[in-house]
């Protein structure tokens, strides 16, 4: 088993025409994703190495059956490019692209709850989503998961939930699912989405969580642990160590006013029981430990 | 984006509301001809991108052209908490009867809009929220519905504003809140928003941080990017399109990733070192980009050793390896490097880097190791240093 996107995944690329698109797109197929289509109002009709292209996701949908979307638009046609897919009908919506106004994310989500609730965004600004050995959706590079399980990864930094996959991989240890939620200020799916969807799958163990500065999302998937989740969870906060009102690269990571250091993250993840480590390989450790103690 | 005061109110003003007349100058001449010009007395205002200008002697009320002269003297070249008073806002002064609080801001948790209002203006708002929350009135704003009249009214009402100010706050929240929306910022923020003895409405500080994602649909936000606050590194790196952040330390970081550079930081403090910066080169780590990083690290004289952090995802080991060794061919670097490079193919990448490693170019198996070996090497630099004066 595996959260959000598993073997009959279907996805319509949104702008797999272009030059990140197609690269992503071929080597997400090559995968083993059940690539089907992808969209461009200007060359429907055509297609990318074999891939139907179309002029809209709701055409892609009625005619491959789509169920999800990646999207691949540049950022002025991100807020325009996910509500074309929920109207189109997918039920699960991948957004790459970063530089996504916060405005635009904002208005998104809100939107999104109101008019199609049962529509999940995933990003914008993310990696995207990988259930190894059955679907990969987004940047990750495949080889570095290992499939099977037990463990499930939701991770907020992009190239740290590669080097996440690949401390458990070095300890042969698999993975349910990895979603990378994305550093933006209104990610569509939250660390609390993801845990609970965790908590809900039957062949995921235990959760690795990896955090960075700035706002208070991992303090509320604390409170989230301690009250709902039976299934041990190991974290890593990246930032310990930020200088206060400095932006480090995500529009997501900043300390300002005393509130969103790692120092009250980890505090709160460990008050809820969580096993922190003070850098991806500890928390690497600390996830091997736990497995161990599965049995 | 940080904008000056007056470039914020030049943005609010755009938006109706109202906004005390003033010019910016440049020296004391500037200053004073803009006093002559807009009639005193006015008040003199150090632009900087940080708070506590007051406290700093940073805002004097002059009542005379001779007055401008003294306080333009004193607040240009003014150092206020590291940031150097180059400007200062000439404005005409204003008669206040009340100060008050108002703001725009996102709230991550709530995924909303927050309002905030509060009749005691004019200090911190931190320290109203300490010590007398009761006093700052909350609105949230669901995006999709925006702040229409009646929600603004009920809004000031829980403010506890006088009836005399009611009105006119009712309407500049409006256009503060279109201000904030149309114009994609992050922060706005009135304080204080005055009411003056004859009834009126008025903005007498402005503090506005634009969303610099959000430029594409601004094309004349290039000249708050001009404004920014930024060090000679920082400068150098914006220039070369690196995500950089000046640090105080010795040792030189270049990431791909901004969490794994965030981590990487982390790692040199944990085992003692103390890193120089924060650089994340992105995805590709080819030569060119990795040159770009090693020139902007190596302009920075406080750079002992230098630490490169690669990830290979997409991005295969063999690139990163050659991209590492085109750079070098194009750089010359001064500060000893250790190279950790793993993921995709990094064993075949490490091979590469193999014929080329010596006292200066050192390869590490693991961030902690690599982390280590970098503070060593800059602490050995240091005395050696030392030695020879």
């Amino acid at each position: 088993m595996s959260i959000f996107v598993d073997s009959d995944t279907k996805v319509v690329y949104q702008g797999l025409t272009g030059s990140q698109g197609r690269y992503y797109g071929l080597l997400n197929r090559d995968y083993g994703t059940q690539v089907v289509a992808g969209t461009n109002p200007r060359k429907a009709g055509t297609d990318v190495d074999g891939i139907p292209v179309y002029a809209t996701v709701a055409e892609a949908v009625a005619e491959t059956g789509a169920t999800a979307s990646c999207i691949f638009i540049p950022a002025p046609g991100v807020h325009e490019a996910v509500l074309e897919a929920a109207r189109g009908g997918v039920e699960f919506i991948v957004a790459i692209t970063e530089g996504v106004p916060a405005h635009d994310e904002a208005d998104l989500y809100n939107r999104l709850r109101r008019d199609f609730p049962d529509v999940r965004l995933l990003g914008p600004n993310c990696p995207g989503i990988i259930s190894p050995g059955q679907c990969n959706i987004g940047i990750t590079a495949g080889h570095i998961a290992l499939p099977g399980g037990p463990v499930g990864i939701v991770s907020r930094s992009g190239t740290l939930t590669y080097q996440a996959l690949f401390e458990l991989k070095e300890k042969g240890i698999g993975c349910t699912t990895c979603v990378g939620i994305g550093g933006d200020p209104v990610p569509g799916t939250s660390f609390i989405d993801c845990l609970a969807a965790f908590e809900a799958d039957p062949e995921t163990k235990a959760v690795m969580m990896i955090g960075e500065i700035g706002g208070s999302a991992e303090e509320e998937a604390a409170e989230f642990i301690a009250d709902h989740m039976t299934k041990p969870v190991s974290a890593y906060v990246a930032g310990v160590t930020a200088p206060p009102g400095k932006k480090m690269g995500h529009a997501g990571a900043i300390v300002s006013g005393g509130r969103g250091t790692a120092a009250a993250k980890m505090d709160a993840l460990r008050a809820a029981g969580v096993r922190v480590g003070l850098n991806p390989t500890e928390a690497g450790e600390h996830m091997a430990d736990i497995v161990a103690d599965l049995g | 984006m940080d904008l000056f005061e007056y470039q914020g109110k030049q943005f609010f003003a755009r938006y109706g509301m109202p906004v005390s007349p003033g010019e910016i100058a440049f020296s004391v001449e500037e200053a004073v001809a803009a006093a002559e010009r807009i009639g005193t007395p006015v008040m003199v205002k150090a632009q900087v991108h940080t708070g506590g200008r007051g406290k700093a002697g940073g805002v004097k009320f002059a009542a005379t052209i001779d007055d401008v002269r003294e306080h333009a003297a004193n607040i240009l070249g003014l150092d206020i908490s590291g940031h150097v008073v180059g400007r200062v806002w000439i404005e005409l002064a204003s008669d206040i009867a009340e100060e008050y609080y108002a703001s725009f801001t996102l709230d991550r948790s709530a995924r909303k809009h927050l309002g905030m209002l509060s009749a005691e203006g004019g200090v911190e708002i931190e320290t109203v929220a300490d010590e007398n929350p009761d006093a700052i009135a909350k609105v949230w704003i669901d995006p999709v519905d925006g702040l229409d009249e009646a929600a603004a009214r009920a809004w000031v009402a829980a403010g506890n504003l006088p009836e005399v100010a009611v009105e006119g706050t009712v309407d500049i929240l409006q256009k503060l809140y279109t201000a904030y929306v149309d114009g994609d910022a992050d922060l706005v923020e009135i304080n204080p928003l005055i009411l003056t003895p004859d009834g009126r409405i008025h903005v007498l500080d402005a503090k506005v941080t634009l969303d610099g994602s959000a430029v594409f649909r601004h094309e004349d936000y290039a000249v708050f990017d001009e404004t920014q606050t930024r060090d000679e590194r920082e400068t150098a790196a914006h220039a070369r399109g690196l995500q950089y952040v000046g640090l105080d330390g010795s040792v030189g970081v270049i990431a791909n990733g901004a969490g794994l550079a965030m981590s990487t930081v982390d790692v040199l403090n944990q085992v003692g070192g103390s890193p120089a910066n924060f650089l994340d080169i992105g995805g590709g780590a080819n030569a060119e980009v990795m040159a770009g990083a090693l020139e902007v690290i190596n302009n920075d004289p406080a750079v002992r050793s230098i630490f490169i952090n690669i990830f290979g995802g997409i991005t295969r080991g063999e690139e990163v390896a050659n991209g590492i060794i085109g750079a070098l061919e194009r750089v010359r670097i001064d500060a000893p490097i250790v190279i950790r490079l793993d993921g995709t193919n990094a064993e075949e990448g490490r091979a590469i880097l193999e014929p080329h490693l010596s006292d200066t170019l050192q390869m590490a198996p693991t961030m902690l190791e690599a982390a280590r070996q970098a503070v060593e090497l800059a602490a050995s630099a240091g005395t050696d240093e030392n030695r020879e004066a």
